[in-house]
């Protein structure tokens, strides 16, 4: 099942990340697929601040990593972009980052190899002219769940 | 006071010592960046390891250079944050074991100090307070130094460093991985006025960077008018001119709000020519000064963290010897000296 939304700028691709964050919910696996500049972190941002962060989103491709805390509810926004080997993963903890509960997005996820969980959706960005298309696809009944309420 | 200072924070491995009377004694630089090329990526725990490997041998090429033992140090430094956890842990087990064995305090310095100090190894150095540029690969950094450890931040990045919108801009013109500087150079052949990138966020008040959008306007010019030599070249020079008077912009907004006079670039995007003319050309208008380090100094190296870290040991601050690394460490949070 899928879910389809065409994005006028920017402010549109932020509002499809807030709506996106209200219909999930905790302990959930997002791919997020694109080139750069096809908006990724700009739909994060959206999505991070939907749970109720208050101030930047910042791209996360020099540390890799960041994480949020909000009340309580881990979030771990990733940029696997300048990975070279899967396995590098393994040195910074991979695995904790993803305990149940926890709400994890994932840029360039291509590059985590097996070392990364099967996502729950599948968003992918695209260029269509100067304006964006998302596509996002459900690979779990949890991430069916997200896109029933999306629809 | 001499003080051996050491910088693992990313891809660099320097080390250097620093003296309080005679200066700058020993400078020592390994690079990583050709290791991380043949791999098409930073790989960070190869960086460690390679920390691991290339360290000792640095200190020890650096007491040769300066022509002294270790028994002539009376202090070691040492980045201790932010960067990546690994490479930091590498350089301080390194250093907090060696300044035990040694008998020798050890302060753990902050990277982003480190960089805001490097244009006080340089003759013509800056008097406090001055306002800071912090504009690397994974920062973007406005801040008003009023003295050594007394930091209030006046603006950052939103989302891209300047430096990241600089390399990933460079790979949308199909450049190598980080290809920042080889954009700065491509651009010299630019045809000017051809392409009109917006300065972001300078059309309301505040100081905060944001440098997404721009890669993202440049991923459309390329979309709409291709990628030929020339279109490549005229699209490095208007996404460089964007960046530079967008910081210029900022600069002089952050001056006239701080009535600061002495500007101070540092981290890596501060060797970007074109930025250091047009803050030269500003600063002369203002009546004030520009300062940066020379260009080996705006990258990672070993003596910026050896001078910070003296005028931190002169104070008294040392560390104890618990081993601790601050991959995250917000500048505002350090102690005045």
């Amino acid at each position: 099942m899928k879910f389809e939304k065409y994005l006028e700028n920017e402010t549109a691709t932020v509002a499809l990340g807030k709506q996106l964050s209200s219909a999930c919910q905790s302990g959930i696996v997002i791919f997020l697929y694109g080139d750069l500049g096809a908006g990724k972190t700009t739909l994060s941002r959206g999505f991070i601040q939907g749970l109720g962060h208050v101030g930047a989103v910042k791209s996360p491709t020099y540390t890799l990593v960041e994480p949020y805390d909000i009340q309580g509810l881990q979030i771990y926004h990733f940029d696997l972009y300048r990975l070279a080997d899967p396995d590098e993963l393994e040195f910074m903890g991979i695995r904790d980052y993803f305990e149940p509960g926890n709400l994890c997005l994932l840029e360039w996820p291509d590059k985590g190899g097996d070392l990364i969980p099967q996502p729950d959706l599948m968003v992918t960005m695209n260029y269509q002219g100067e304006k964006r298309v998302a596509d996002i696809e459900a690979k779990t009944a949890r991430g069916l769940e997200v896109i029933k309420k999306l629809n | 006071m001499r003080v051996l200072g050491i910088e693992t924070s990313c891809d660099e491995t320097g080390v250097a010592i620093y003296s309080e009377a005679e200066g700058l004694l020993a400078h020592q630089l390994y690079s990583q960046v050709k290791l991380h090329a043949d791999y098409g990526g930073v790989v960070p725990e190869l960086a460690s390891r390679d920390h691991i490997r290339k360290t000792l041998p640095l200190i020890q090429a650096a007491l040769k250079e300066a022509n002294l033992s270790h028994t002539d140090l009376d202090g070691i430094a040492f980045t201790q944050g932010p960067g990546l956890v690994g490479a930091l842990l590498a350089g301080s087990s390194i250093a907090r074991s060696l300044a035990y064995a040694w008998k020798l305090p050890a302060v753990g310095v902050h990277h982003m100090e480190g960089h805001l100090l490097a244009p006080m190894l340089e003759d013509t150095k800056p008097e406090f307070p001055f306002l800071a540029l912090l504009v690397s690969g994974g920062h973007t950094m406005m801040v008003a130094v009023k003295a050594i450890g007394e930091y209030e931040i006046l603006g950052e990045s939103i989302d891209d460093a300047a430096g990241e919108a600089f390399d990933k801009t460079a790979k949308l013109l199909g450049l190598d991985y980080p290809g920042g500087p080889l954009l700065a150079k491509i651009a010299t052949q630019g045809t000017e006025g051809r392409f009109k990138f917006p300065r972001p966020m300078t059309d309301r008040p505040g100081l905060d960077f944001s440098f997404s959008g721009l890669k993202t306007f440049a991923a459309n010019t390329i979309a709409k008018e291709g990628d030929d030599l020339q279109t490549q070249a005229d699209i490095a020079l208007a996404f460089e001119q964007a960046v530079v008077d967008t910081l210029a912009i900022k600069c002089k907004r952050a001056l006239e709000q701080t009535k600061m006079k002495r500007l101070v670039i540092a981290g890596g995007v501060s060797a970007n020519q074109r930025l250091r003319e047009q803050l030269a050309v500003m600063m002369e208008k203002l009546n004030g000064k520009v300062f940066y380090p020379r260009t080996a100094f705006c990258t990672d190296n070993g003596a910026m963290i050896a001078y910070a870290g003296l005028a931190r040991l002169k104070a008294g601050q040392t560390l104890d010897l618990a081993v601790k690394a601050r991959p995250r460490w917000p500048i505002n949070e350090l102690p005045p000296l």
